[in-house]
């Protein structure tokens, strides 16, 4: 569903992504690992369409993002770092627009922003302004916008950042139930968040992915078996620390 | 999807965002007591005795001048300051209609607030019966100059995520379309021994210039198709800025 070839790119002469290659398919939950820094976030802007890759490309269902910007970005639903949304609108009026962006008029419109409200668990909130909300509630509404369309393929950049333990359990768990039906991106650097949610796993470091595999594929990279020594060793002699 | 809906869609969010805060009002009052200030207090409307309204539109480019970067100081700086930018430009549209459906929301936002100044012409036409042709002429290149000023507008806050900066550029870039074909200026210049002709030729890309003869009544497609290339220059302006710096 997601097929991305030899990612590249160069802010002046620092080169943020060095040529990163994977796939991802229904049903994968893939968790990008990584520390800050390690070129997460520039990879998923640049799958996403929000910069411009220096070389390479990404093919979401079929769509080049190059070629046919806007018709990957309809497959495709994004939840950027830090959860933005225009912060004076309320929920159910921030879903609508979003709703009618992606081309979605009257009575359908309505049952995709009810549903989005009802799978992101924000009915009590869907009359407040999003700048009255709490972080979690922010973070979720984020969340709703993303998977408004129903999208085959959902990208999230540090979706439980900052989150209380109950409302990292809730986003986790709204992923879960999406899982079967998608193929999921994650970014992290929280590392119980691969147990937790995640099918597969890439550790990038410096722009390059330095392992790929299931969590447990994972752990027996080290005698210990224990994913932060593994991530440990794989991130920071490279940075030479 | 057709790109007028996705227009529509961004035109009408930003439309309703005006009037989701005080702006707005703020904005329309302040517009209304300036031009009604202006005309009846600085240009003497009633000591004429003469019902037209060159006197009214005599301040408009003024009055924009300093009310229209207000409007559209946001547009671009707010979204990057807020991350939406990431936001808007990850969903199925493109940049040049997120960026249109913006200038238009803006440039419509500006119209309410010269439609509201219609008591003026009932007054002259209480008054007097004025010339409606010319009255219409006017209103006219008042509204394609508010649509230049938007679009010098959108383009400076594209330039950074401070509103502030985006105010300041939009006034200095506007001032300086408009005071080169100031009449005291131009003269001023004109003695210093600079050849008439690149007198008149710099002048004649002024704002002023173009607006000077709707002012008083004559539709010149000339002017009509200045405007719009002063519009469609800025927006491809920003359209190039934002492309380029949407990240940072």
């Amino acid at each position: 569903m997601l097929k991305v070839e030899n990612l590249k790119k160069c802010f002046g002469s620092f080169q943020a992504v060095k040529g990163i290659s994977f796939e991802v398919k229904k049903g994968e939950v893939l968790g990008f690992l990584g520390p800050n820094g390690a070129g997460k976030s520039t990879t998923m802007r640049m799958i996403t369409g929000f910069i411009p890759p220096t070389s390479g490309t990404a093919e979401i269902c079929g769509h080049d993002i190059i070629k046919d910007p806007v018709g990957a970005k309809s497959e495709l639903g994004y939840l950027p770092e830090a959860a933005p949304s225009y912060r004076a609108m309320t929920v159910t009026d921030f879903l609508a627009f979003i709703a009618k962006i992606r081309g979605f008029a009257g009575a359908a419109a309505k049952a995709k922003v009810d549903e989005a409200i009802e799978k992101a668990k924000l009915t009590t909130v869907a009359r407040q302004t999003i700048e009255t909300l709490s972080k979690g509630y922010r973070q979720r509404t984020c969340f709703a916008q993303a998977i408004l369309h129903d999208p085959k393929v959902l990208i999230m950049d540090e979706p439980t950042d900052g989150l209380d333990p109950n409302q990292k359990f809730v986003v986790r768990q709204m992923i879960k139930e999406m899982a079967a039906e998608k193929a999921i991106i994650i970014s992290t650097h929280i590392l119980e968040e691969v147990d937790a949610v995640c099918t597969r796993a890439l550790i990038i470091s410096r722009g390059e992915i330095k392992a790929d595999g299931t969590p447990d594929k994972l752990r027996a990279m080290d005698p210990s078996g224990k994913l932060d020594v593994v991530f440990r060793n794989l991130t920071m002699e490279k940075e030479g620390k | 999807m057709c790109p007028c809906k996705k227009i529509k869609t961004v035109f009408g969010r930003e439309f309703k965002s005006y009037f989701d805060s005080p702006v707005a009002y703020v904005f329309l009052v302040a517009f209304l007591v300036l031009t009604g200030f202006l005309t009846f207090g600085v240009a003497m409307f009633y000591e004429r005795r003469q019902a037209d309204l060159t006197p009214f539109f005599f301040w408009h480019p003024w009055v924009y001048l300093l009310l229209v970067p207000a409007a559209t100081m946001g547009l671009w700086a707010e979204e990057r300051r807020n991350g939406t930018i990431e936001l808007l430009l990850t969903l199925p549209i493109t940049l040049w209609e997120a960026l249109i459906g913006k200038f238009l929301a803006a440039w419509a936002f500006i119209g309410i607030a010269l439609a509201l100044t219609f008591p003026i012409v009932c007054t002259a036409a209480w008054l007097g019966s004025p010339d409606f042709g010319a009255v219409f002429c006017g209103y006219l290149g008042s509204f394609l100059l508010a649509g230049a000023a938007t679009a010098i507008g959108v383009f400076a806050s594209s330039l950074s995520r401070s509103q502030v900066i985006g105010f300041v550029i939009a006034l200095a870039v506007t001032f300086l379309m408009l005071i080169i074909g100031f009449d005291p200026v131009v003269n001023a210049v004109a003695n210093w021994g600079v050849p008439s002709g690149v007198v008149n030729a710099v002048a004649s890309c002024s704002l002023l210039q173009h607006f000077e003869s709707m002012r008083r009544g004559v539709v010149d497609f000339a002017d009509i198709g200045y405007y719009a290339g002063v519009i469609v220059f800025m927006l491809t302006a920003a359209q190039v800025v934002t492309d380029s710096r949407k990240a940072s």
